[in-house]
């Protein structure tokens, strides 16, 4: 259960070292797109010690290139007990097969504690339309949107409004809450335009997804504000739940009638603001 | 012999002990009046040197108000070195990068002792390397006045800069194609020292504010230009927009508001520096959000602190400097922008500003693990700045936050022991950084209000080994033998010696 993560280029020592300071849920070091093609090398061995050397205390994902040339030594290279997930960008079937049988193999000869799980990104027409199949793949921990590429493929313009992503945000996070699994969005990508984040991170939540992606420290804390329950919906979600342990079905609660469903949806909601430290 | 912080003290000094003992403090030379009656208008440099017989051996002061964009000290300096004085002293506020032509003057024995309260420059290196015959001498800038008042620094010829002055001396600060805003930092010099040369680049029939006055000028010095106004601005007043400065700067304002400090009527002071403006900022936040008010800000004065003043947030502003333009315009128009010297600011023979501060957020360039802060020396030995205020507002303000990252590119900020001690520990009341917050045991107070904040609380020492586990155990540079220099408190007693830098 995550909120908010937050991209941090690999290849700046910087920033590495500053990367869980900021309260995102999960940090992405990014060994793709932020880093140039001279420093692919250099970013990976510098991600690699730090991770060795480093004890961060939130989820580690590490975005790797999907290409020829790296996949193999980015999988080889950071397949360690620190990694949590792998997000795979352009991901579609043969990449993610690819990925989960280098990962079982590293598992294994390292006698690595936990699975690592792989977020595919999905960021082509074809991606999102098989959204079903690539999510239904094994190890699938989450789903990221990443709308530059998509409407890059599509050949349109991307808005801060936000029409052109309308269905693939609808549709990852209806697959993804379909198979249990965490449905981020992709970041907003101007980071001195607050109001703007606000309202394109509200749209993304209004829609069903579950967190969504940073590219700056500044845009944590509302994301985390708004990916979290607020503390009307917690107070509200208390109340429903403290009535339920003494009322047996159906009852009602400030005149609305409280049900099985709202009542699940109230526990999920203190889950939450449980596991967020809101209460 | 050494001090109560077991730093070196030269012969002839007085060590540092601990606490100012204020029914002792030196008395205050007679103010000096011009002697010159006659006309005062010359337009000759030289001839101000032959009229005031400046000669070998002589003190000649400079303000910094100007900053790098300064022409004043240079001229002077060039009419030095064509006379070929020699063993002259220097008393400059401050000096910058643009002053260089006084490596030259050190190294050919025309300049023999400097007393400055900041140094940034490449004569650092000179003067780091021995080659000054005396010693340099760090005052802070409360503590430079009250050298001056008392005789301890004795002036034969103040020059100051100018940007509007009438024929007879009168002027200001305000207007002029070199306005700076506040000339604070001239007052002692010019009520104490024996001669006084107004120098303009602007002469006008009257000015309605009189910070300098006719009355203490010998002589109004007409040139061409007194400064170049591009860098008369600080280079240092912009928003820090480092993540990480912003984590540090908000952590020190909810440590702040943990105390209870922030209330109605409270006063405060920031430094220019990007985390300092930045903790501004957020106090401008958290002061709007809760209705508070604030009696005063103090210091350099920027265009932050301005609109918090303009905004209702701060009653009166108490300027020594104006950092930027914003605050040179508000002080020619803000009635309650009132300009300050040194003395008021921070000298001891006054009642001074400094010492009625409830906060003061000041940076580091290293602190170490009994509090000590540097802000005068680089780890290697190298001068790069020094005390102006920071020692001054620490000791004088109720609360002293140090907001520094804990690792500044590769190197722990928190050391066991700073290169040099420039603000002494007992001062330093609070240092936020952007892994933990740590309180001087001292103030058992304080860290009985932040128990309950929520913020992350740490020993110093807990700090100090955080940042060694991440960048590993510096090693100190070696440095050389010879003391070059030494750090000078508020009362003028020796926290520190600057030794040479290593060949």
């Amino acid at each position: 259960m995550i909120r908010s993560c937050l991209f941090v280029p690999a290849h700046n020592p910087g920033m590495l070292q500053t990367a869980d300071l900021f309260d995102a849920d999960a940090v992405i070091f990014d060994l793709e797109d932020a880093v140039s093609y001279e420093e692919k090398d250099a970013a990976r061995s510098l991600l690699v010690e730090f991770l060795k050397n480093f004890k961060i205390d939130i989820k580690v994902i590490v975005r790797i290139n999907n290409n020829p040339l790296w996949f193999y030594h980015d999988v080889a290279a950071i397949a360690t007990e620190r990694l949590d997930a792998v997000l795979l960008p352009k991901a579609d079937s043969e990449s993610l097969k690819k990925a989960l049988s280098l990962l079982i193999r590293f598992e294994k000869e390292r006698h690595l504690p936990k699975k690592i799980s792989l977020i595919p990104l999905l960021e082509t027409a074809t991606a999102i339309m098989n959204a079903e199949e690539l999510l239904a793949r094994p190890r699938i921990g989450g789903v990221m949107l990443g709308a530059e590429d998509f409407t890059a493929d599509m050949g349109i313009e991307r808005t801060k409004s936000g029409t052109e992503i309308l269905y693939p945000r609808m549709k990852i996070a209806l697959v993804a809450r379909a198979f249990h699994i965490i449905a981020i969005d992709t970041p907003f990508t101007d980071i001195n335009d607050e109001a703007g984040l606000i309202k394109d991170a509200t749209a993304a939540r209004t829609l069903g997804m579950s967190a969504k992606a940073a590219i700056h420290p500044r845009q944590i804390s509302h994301i985390n504000r708004i990916f979290a329950p607020s503390a009307a919906q917690i107070e509200r979600a208390q109340r429903i739940l403290k009535k339920s342990a003494d009322t047996a079905g159906v009852f009602s609660l400030d005149g609305k009638m409280i049900d099985q469903p709202i009542i699940e949806r109230a526990r999920k909601t203190v889950e939450k603001a449980k596991r967020y430290k809101l209460i | 012999m050494k001090n109560i912080l077991n730093r070196f003290v030269p012969a002839g000094f007085t060590p540092y002990r601990g606490l100012i003992d204020r029914n002792n403090l030196r008395p205050r030379l007679k103010r000096r009046p011009a002697v010159n009656t006659g006309d005062k208008l010359i337009d000759s440099v030289s001839d101000i040197f032959d009229r005031l017989k400046i000669s070998d051996g002589m003190t000649l002061s400079f303000h910094h108000h100007l900053r790098a964009g300064d022409r004043v000290m240079n001229i002077i300096m060039r009419e030095i070195k064509r006379r070929n004085l020699k063993n002259l002293t220097l008393a400059p506020s401050s000096l910058f990068p643009n002053h260089e032509l006084l490596s030259e003057l050190i190294i050919a024995g025309c300049v023999s002792k400097i007393y400055t309260d900041y140094l940034n420059g490449p004569f650092a290196s000179v003067i780091g390397a021995g080659k000054m015959n005396d010693l340099l001498i760090m005052d802070t800038h409360g503590g430079r006045s009250y050298a001056i008042e008392s005789g301890d620094i004795d002036i034969d010829v103040a020059f100051i800069a100018v940007p509007a002055a009438t024929v007879c001396g009168d002027g200001n600060g305000y207007t002029g194609p070199s306005a700076c805003g506040s000339l604070g930092y001239t007052i002692s010099d010019m009520l104490y020292a024996r001669r006084k040369v107004v120098v303009t680049d602007n002469i006008v029939p009257a000015v309605k504010t009189k910070e300098i006055r006719k009355e203490y000028i010998d002589y109004v010095l007409s040139v061409d230009s007194i400064g170049i106004p591009k860098k008369i601005a600080s280079g240092t007043t912009r928003i820090t927009n480092d993540p990480v400065g912003l984590l540090i700067a908000d952590n020190a304002v909810r440590a702040l508001a943990a105390t209870g400090v922030i209330k109605n009527g409270f006063s405060f002071q920031t430094g220019a520096g990007g985390i300092s403006l930045a903790v501004a900022d957020y106090l401008k936040k958290y002061m709007s959000l809760n209705n508070i008010t604030a009696s005063f800000a103090s210091g350099g004065i920027t265009e932050y602190i301005v609109s918090m003043h303009e905004a209702g947030l701060v009653s009166d502003l108490y300027d020594v400097q104006c950092f930027d333009l914003a605050a040179v315009n508000s002080i020619g128009k803000n009635k309650r922008h009132h300009a300050i010297s040194a003395a008021r600011y921070a000298s001891l023979s006054e009642d001074n500003i400094a010492d009625k501060l409830d906060v003061v957020i000041l940076g580091a360039t290293e602190v170490d693990t009994a509090f000590n802060v540097n802000v005068t020396t680089a780890s290697d030995g190298l001068i790069i700045g020094g005390s102006g205020g920071h020692a001054d507002t620490a000791n004088g303000a109720a609360i002293t936050v140090i907001v520094t990252p804990l690792l500044k590119t590769r190197l722990p900020i928190v050391k066991e022991r700073v290169t040099t001690i420039t603000t002494p520990g007992c001062d330093v009341d609070i240092v936020v950084t952007e892994r933990g917050i740590a309180v001087n045991p001292l103030r058992v107070d304080l860290s009985e209000k932040l128990k309950s904040s929520g913020l992350p609380l740490m020993t110093i020492q807990e700090l100090h080994d955080k940042a060694v586990a991440i960048a590993g155990r510096p090693q100190q540079p070696p440095h050389g033998k010879k003391p070059i220099g030494i750090v000078r408190y508020r009362d003028l007693s020796v926290v520190d010696v600057i030794y040479s830098l290593k060949e």
